[in-house]
């Protein structure tokens, strides 16, 4: 992997990354990420986030699942081998639906697990290096990409994080 | 932000965010205290005297255990019922109250969930044993054989191993979840080079970033959403073990909604007899308040009224159905010769959580504490009670029996609560106890100092004289 520089401001509290990250924004400079200790609302619209899909792929995964296990429960129970349970017709619907309940919601638990860990690249094994290991205690941070930045332009980066309330302003080889 | 001042602060002493991450991360830092080792050791000897019955009940076949025809399901099935319902206040607080958006919840919903898993690892036991030849437990599965059978999809016991196993893997998905995040932090505070391999494994990586948080909780409102009706299908699918079938005492529609709230019941029982040990033990206390500890014998008020209001329910039903069998089962219950296990689960389920009325009573940790543990009697009971009371005076007199466990399923049961503390050591000592994250994002709407100024400010307009 090549090496990436990042320039970074770190903040003490949410309230003042939230606005320093709007102000920045609103200035042209583009952010690459924010990175902070829990989730603060407001952020995904302040850095213009698409909103994710992964409720779609939950229940692309739920439908799939449960399709696929009433197709099975049908086939099973009236082509491949049917019996006679208590004096019941061989596709008994009522009594399939809770494993139908159940399967939806493993398929689509289990799937949508699967597609978070992949969107975020969160692995056991591969894993990228954490820019300040602060930022999982009490620090809030706002990276730049700062492979193309010139001098002057890193200066101004660092002026405007400075207005904005950052307490340290550093540069790091990842 | 406006807070209220009329909520009551759930984190106490001040805190910071740093404060935070120090009090939670330090229970799995430094070297394991003496309570701890003792109780390490206490649990895991009690285990291994389990797995050793279960090894003999396994070698003998089910019958080292008292059951004979016409009480099929003794402590096996009672044991079983009880831990799954244990389970259900684990994702009860995970997941209802996160789309209740109720904020009580960040201070105990990892351990609740996390005692979700191993009662529901413990519960799981049971039916397995149960079968009595384990290694045929492959049978189950619904998977083209040779041996030319499936499964009976109409069959509520099948239903249940879907449900089961859909509950175990959903509750450990999303206990995982809401996981990474805090073994992030332990891992960006470890030292030591080993720890911190580890703590870097089982966090995947994570680096917190925005997008990262976006989807964290997206998915989390989507498991919790998913786990919500999950949560009431599996014990009332464990409830139609019973309610299919045609034994007076079973035979009811109303097994479902009362199975589940007696299960919400229990289960809050078994949280807070656990939080409140923990609490002292790992130096918590600002964490699990006392205000923690009111919401949670509330809910025990509601899902103990409406067990007692089952109760009664039951009774009356049997009267007013007219059917003679109905009548004489319940007549059994509350006179026969298990009358004294009738109205030790009458008091301890319907009298005792009504003294939770009293305020005095619900904000005091040791009455909860105590009440807790009759709680868990009383529902043990109920499991009991409604099992084995049903069975043992069938439809013909001269199969009437009586019965009473073998020393391998006492030992089997108590062997599982060692199982279950052993696990939950095992957590308090590695594990963020407390979901750190969860716990920050709540300090400035109900941290104490946020809600003292608030108070302030408020005694202020009203009193402008005061001002001065």
């Amino acid at each position: 992997m090549a090496k990436k520089k990042v320039l970074y401001g770190v903040f003490n509290d949410d309230h003042v990354l939230l606005d320093a990250v709007r102000n920045i924004r609103a200035q042209g400079v583009r952010i690459q990420e924010v990175f902070t200790p829990f989730p603060i609302h407001g952020i995904d619209e302040a850095m213009e986030h698409r909103p994710t899909g992964l409720h779609t792929a939950g229940f692309v995964f739920g439908l799939v699942g449960v399709s696929l296990m009433f197709l099975y429960m049908t086939w099973i129970n009236t082509v491949n081998y049917p019996l006679i349970f208590g004096g019941k017709p061989f596709f008994s619907f009522p009594a399939f639906i809770p494993i139908l309940f159940e399967v939806t919601v493993l398929s689509a638990a289990v799937g949508m697990v699967v597609v978070y860990f992949v969107l975020n690249g969160l692995s056991p094994i591969r894993q990228k290096p954490v820019i300040d290991p602060r930022s999982s205690d009490d620090k809030f941070i706002i990276a730049f990409s700062a492979d193309e930045l010139s001098e002057e332009e890193k200066h101004e980066i660092s002026n405007m994080l400075h207005e904005n309330g950052a307490t340290e302003i550093n540069e790091k080889v990842l | 932000m406006f807070v209220s001042p009329l909520r009551e602060p759930l984190i106490n002493g001040s805190k910071d965010y740093h404060q935070i991450t120090d009090d939670i991360a330090r229970a799995t830092e430094g070297r394991p205290t003496l309570p701890w080792l003792l109780g390490l050791g206490l649990s895991s000897t009690i285990m291994l005297l389990g797995f050793l019955m279960i090894g003999l009940t396994i070698w003998y076949g089910i019958g080292t255990w008292n059951l004979n025809r016409t009480i099929g399901w003794g402590w096996d099935i009672t044991n079983f019922v009880w831990w799954i319902g244990i389970g259900h206040a684990g994702t009860l607080i995970s997941a209802i109250l996160l789309l209740f958006r109720q904020k009580w919840r960040t201070g105990v919903n990892r351990a609740a969930e996390a005692m979700t898993i191993f009662a529901v690892a413990c519960a799981g036991l049971y039916p397995l044993i149960h079968m009595g030849r384990i290694w045929l437990m492959f049978y189950i599965m619904p998977y083209p054989n040779t041996r030319g059978v499936w499964p009976n999809f109409d069959s509520p016991l099948l239903w249940d191993v879907f449900a089961i196993s859909t509950y175990l893997t959903v509750s450990l998905l999303f206990w995982y979840i809401g996981l990474v995040p805090d073994f992030a932090t332990l891992r960006d505070r470890s030292k030591a080079k080993i720890r911190k391999a580890i703590y870097g494994t089982l966090s995947f990586g994570w680096k917190g970033s925005s997008k990262q948080w976006q989807r964290f909780e997206a998915i989390s409102l989507v498991l919790a959403g998913l786990a919500t009706p999950l949560v009431l299908s599996v014990h009332s699918i464990v409830s139609f073990d019973f309610a299919t079938s045609v034994i007076p005492g079973w035979h009811t529609t109303i097994f479902p909604p009362y199975f589940v709230s007696g299960a919400i019941f229990s289960g809050f029982a078994m949280v807070l007899t656990l939080m409140i040990i923990t609490r002292k033990v790992l130096h918590l206390e600002d964490y699990i308040t006392k205000a923690h500890i009111e919401s949670m014998n509330k809910i025990i008020i509601l899902t103990g009224s409406i067990v007692g209001v089952a109760y009664i329910t039951e009774l009356f039903m049997a009267w007013y159905s007219g059917n003679i069998y109905e009548q004489y089962a319940f007549m059994n219950r509350a006179m026969g010769p298990y009358a004294w296990a009738y109205w030790i689960m009458m008091t301890a389920n319907v009298v005792s959580p009504q003294l939770l009325w009293f305020k005095k009573l619900r904000r005091s940790f040791y009455f909860t504490f105590f009440l807790s543990i009759v709680i868990n009697i009383g529902m043990w009971f109920e499991r009991f009670v409604i099992i084995v009371t049903s069975l043992h005076r069938d439809f013909l007199p001269s199969s009437w029996s009586y019965y009473v466990p073998t020393l391998a399923e006492v030992g089997i049961y108590v062997g599982t609560l060692g199982l279950f503390f052993t696990l939950f050591l095992l957590f308090a000592r590695t594990f963020p106890v407390i979901a750190i994250a969860e716990v920050k994002s709540i300090l400035k709407t109900a941290g104490n100092q946020v809600i003292e100024k608030m108070h302030k400010q408020e005694m202020e307009s009203e009193n402008p004289a005061t001002v001065e």
